[in-house]
């Protein structure tokens, strides 16, 4: 019954903090409004996300954050060097295989989002069974590298947040 | 509050605000120069994230002497920025893809299955 209700526990924890962070005060009536809305949110949308999300480790789910924001500064710097310095028709712009040993959707998509965000790197599709994405760099002098860079410092950590 | 805080609170959002104008610069910059279609997403998804969230990071810690708390609500419109960004550029580069419009190189999936975008189109469950 609680699990019809409530299909994705966290997803309704995050959207009461979100309703919470966005009404900006403490009240009950904020309570109750997120509550309708952790409830509602959840059930009209679980059509389009049928599993349950499973985190081993949500803890390190917030030392991923913190890594990830730091790239995200990083990555603007290099980004932002690639586009004033380098010239033109030197920037190596590279397609790169990454192949998947993730399976859960949910991680997969974290580390998608997170390729995007972090150094000059674009994730920009998937292959058809789900065990490859394709990945856009704009300036790659060693693909090989960037590659076993996700592998290692993302991939690895979130296989272990999540499986 | 002391002036000393209140100079270091003002210190914080003057660079916050000039460090999130000129990143947004730069990526408006990118998509001018940068010659290709798949170069020129990434200008956007990084340089005008940063652009925007150190504006919103300023106005954040630039309500403290105000009104004595730190404001939360930037903190939620960096949170969305940070999970459309990725989304929006993966919609832009599977068109890219699939309009043919993208480095016509695409390597291998290596998996047997071809990607995504060009395969056979599943009917919608």
């Amino acid at each position: 019954m609680l699990k019809r209700l409530f299909p994705h526990p966290y997803l309704s924890l995050t959207l009461i903090v979100l309703w919470f962070m966005l009404v900006n005060q403490w009240k009950l009536g904020s309570l109750v409004m997120a509550v309708i809305l952790a409830t509602i949110l959840p059930l009209v949308t679980s059509a389009w996300w049928p599993d349950r999300a499973r985190v081993r480790h949500p803890l390190r789910l917030l030392g991923y954050t913190a890594l990830v924001f730091w790239d995200i500064i990083v990555a603007n710097f290099q980004v932002a060097y690639v586009i004033l310095f380098i010239p033109r028709d030197k920037v190596q712009s590279r397609w790169l295989t990454v192949p998947l040993d993730l399976k859960s959707p949910e991680a997969v998509s974290l580390l998608a989002g997170t390729i995007t965000m972090t150094p000059g790197t674009l994730s920009s599709d998937m292959s058809a069974c789900g065990r490859a994405l394709l990945v856009h760099a704009l300036h790659a002098p060693d693909p090989d590298a960037v590659r076993d860079q996700i592998k290692s410092r993302y991939e690895a950590r979130l296989k272990r947040i999540f499986e | 509050m002391t002036p000393i805080l209140q100079t270091a609170i003002e210190l914080i959002v003057a660079a916050g605000l000039v460090g999130g104008g000129f990143f947004a610069l730069v990526g408006s910059w990118g998509l001018i120069r940068l010659p290709r279609p798949m170069q020129r997403l990434h200008a956007p998804t990084k340089a005008t994230t940063i652009g925007v969230g150190a504006a919103l990071l300023a106005s954040s810690i630039g309500s403290l002497p105000v009104t004595g708390t730190v404001s939360i609500q930037e903190w939620l419109i960096t949170l969305f920025l940070l999970l459309t960004a990725p989304i929006s550029a993966l919609f832009l580069a599977k068109t890219l893809i699939l309009r043919g419009e993208a480095d016509p190189d695409l390597p291998d999936p290596g998996t047997g299955t071809p990607w995504a975008t060009l395969g056979q189109e599943r009917p919608d469950p």
